[in-house]
């Protein structure tokens, strides 16, 4: 009888969350068609026009653009730099390791206001602040540690005997990489490359922090035509809000089909013990 | 940084160094190089030569300042201990396996991708005086007047919950699902019911998640921007301190005082932490740790 209270409870609570994430969402989908909307259950009228008045006002082609090369950007630089530090510090053990391992986790603990407001400060200072190589280079920050934890579980779980096999037979450093080590942890680098994807779309502070007018991405400048509510009409608003979340749900569409949520979460907390 | 390097080749041979050195450069050019820029700003006021305390001394004294410190933590605190309190009841209900599981745990994390702006978008037009949500009551005859739950400490709370519920959850469910079932069940063999066992047997299992759940949800919420902004009073009743530090370097251009602000914030995230990791050593008594999964 307990059980079966508590598992009624469950559902309710899943079902609240489920109608109240609808009613959220397809308020902005709504909204986006709305020839005019007030205080009504559905429009009067519903129109396409607020998706044309997007993509022109809100100079949307240029902040997806902006948007698509910094992601790809951070994505392809952050497994660079990640990848060898993880394979290191998956298979080594030396002094200072842990030092390491917290130097790497700070930015991920740290929340992007704190470190973001200096860091801006001393991207302005050497003008790399307000261009896009800027907001890059700062998103990268958090990025280079995620890459890191996420690849870190992948290498361990591959055998050190394959390597050794390999070296055995002959191969030199850059054959096991590339014939052994390389294809072996794909499937890791999809799963880091997809999440700082991901990431990086929906990445707010740093992005607001560092860009200028020219290199916001999605997230900001649609942060700054909320925050403009009023000067522009709230319908171009949400119109844009519909394309952003098309945008990411396209990117997670993809995502889901190679990662498990769970899974993944519970690999990146591994290294931590 | 370096001397430690020199001191590690012992260990690691050349290639191991260079592998480590280019992430590792980055991260100490990029994030601790421009945060002890910022502890030194910080000390710097502009208005004064030389090194000092006056721009910590002016937030302190500033009750307009200081006061973001207090309303931060009344919208962090709460909102953290929610998010865990709900993610880990469900999360603990769902650990072997529901009905639909898989798609429930799809649509609990879609939040995730919808990102803050949107979410904010949207809350302030569903829960918005015109709002469906407050339609629906008032078509229902359980209210009279609408709820006031945007533009205000609510709606805060509203969008923080959407945001960190998906990945607290997450989390906490990959979590409690890696203890090991036989423990559980050798629990219930011995005649344990389902209140001792959750409080005797998992608890202190799911102990060091928890806190670590704990951890990163509350640094989350206390560094609230975006929100704070669209769904609260930015100038008033959600004001934090991150706002305050944003105000500082982007409205009056003064960098040195939001570096210290920005100093505070992290401080008092520290603090926030530690507290949470000694009352994680409180609760969690030391023979049952090290069992199952960790």
């Amino acid at each position: 009888m307990r059980g079966r209270l508590w598992s009624l409870a469950l559902y309710m609570f899943v079902l609240g969350f489920i109608l109240n994430l609808l009613g959220i969402v397809s308020h902005v989908v709504v909204s986006a068609f709305a020839k005019r909307w007030f205080g009504t259950p559905v429009p009067a009228r519903f129109t396409t026009e607020w998706f044309q008045y997007a993509w022109t006002n809100f100079d949307l082609g240029r902040v997806l653009g902006v948007t698509v090369f910094v992601a790809l950007s951070v994505v392809l630089l952050a497994l660079l730099l990640g990848f060898p530090a993880a394979y290191i510090l998956a298979r080594r053990n030396f002094r200072g390791k842990a030092l390491l391992l917290l130097l790497y986790f700070l930015p991920l603990l740290i929340p992007q206001m704190t470190y973001g407001i200096p860091l801006a400060t001393t991207m302005y200072r050497y003008a790399i602040g307000g261009t896009v190589t800027g907001v890059i280079l700062a998103n990268l920050v958090p990025m280079v540690p995620l890459a890191v934890f996420i690849l870190m579980p992948f290498i361990e779980q591959i055998s050190v005997n394959l390597e050794w096999g390999a070296a055995m037979m002959g191969a030199n450093r850059i054959q096991v990489f590339r014939r052994v080590l390389f294809p072996l942890t794909v499937p890791g680098l999809l799963t880091a490359g997809i999440l700082i994807l991901v990431n990086t779309v929906s990445n707010f502070e740093l992005t607001f922090l560092v860009s200028g007018a020219g290199s916001q991405t999605l997230v900001v400048a649609l942060f700054y035509n909320v925050f403009a509510g009023g000067v522009r009409p709230v319908y171009s608003v949400d119109a844009m809000a519909v394309m952003y979340m098309v945008t990411v749900m396209l990117v997670l569409l993809v995502a889901l089909r190679f990662v498990r949520p769970t899974q993944m979460v519970f690999r990146l907390d591994q290294p931590r013990r | 940084m370096r001397r430690r390097r020199a001191g590690e080749a012992s260990e690691l041979d050349a290639m191991a160094v260079a592998c480590l050195l280019p992430s590792l450069l980055y991260v100490v050019v990029m994030f601790v190089y421009p945060f002890l820029n910022g502890i030194y700003l910080s000390l710097r006021p502009s208005k004064q030569s030389g090194l000092g305390l006056a721009n910590y001394v002016a937030f302190f004294t500033d009750e307009w300042q200081y006061r973001t410190v207090w309303i931060t933590f009344s919208i962090a605190v709460p909102n953290t201990v929610v998010v865990v309190a709900v993610a880990l009841l469900l999360a603990y209900g769902m650990r072997r396996g529901i009905w639909l599981e898989r798609t429930i745990t799809t649509i609990l994390v879609l939040p995730i991708s919808l990102g803050i702006i949107l979410l904010a978008e949207g809350i302030l037009g569903f829960y918005g005086g015109r709002g469906w949500f407050n339609q629906i009551l008032l078509a229902a005859g359980l209210l009279q007047e609408p709820l006031t739950l945007t533009h205000n400490y609510t709606g805060v709370m509203l969008s923080l919950f959407m945001q960190q519920f998906p990945f607290c959850f997450l989390m906490l469910l990959g979590y409690i699902s890696g203890i090991d079932p036989s423990i559980e069940n050798s629990a219930r063999t011995l005649g344990a019911g389902p209140w001792i066992v959750f409080s005797r047997v998992m608890f202190p299992l799911i102990a060091p998640g928890l806190a670590i759940a704990f951890a990163l949800v509350f640094v989350l919420s206390f560094g609230v921007f975006p929100s704070a902004i669209l769904l609260g009073q930015p100038a008033g009743a959600t004001r934090t301190i991150a706002i305050a530090a944003y105000q500082q370097a982007f409205e009056h251009y003064d960098m040195s005082y939001a570096s210290a602000i920005a100093v505070v914030m992290g401080l008092f995230q520290l603090a926030g932490l530690v507290v949470i990791v000694l009352l994680r050593r409180r609760l969690v008594m030391a023979p049952t740790m090290g069992v199952g999964k960790r």
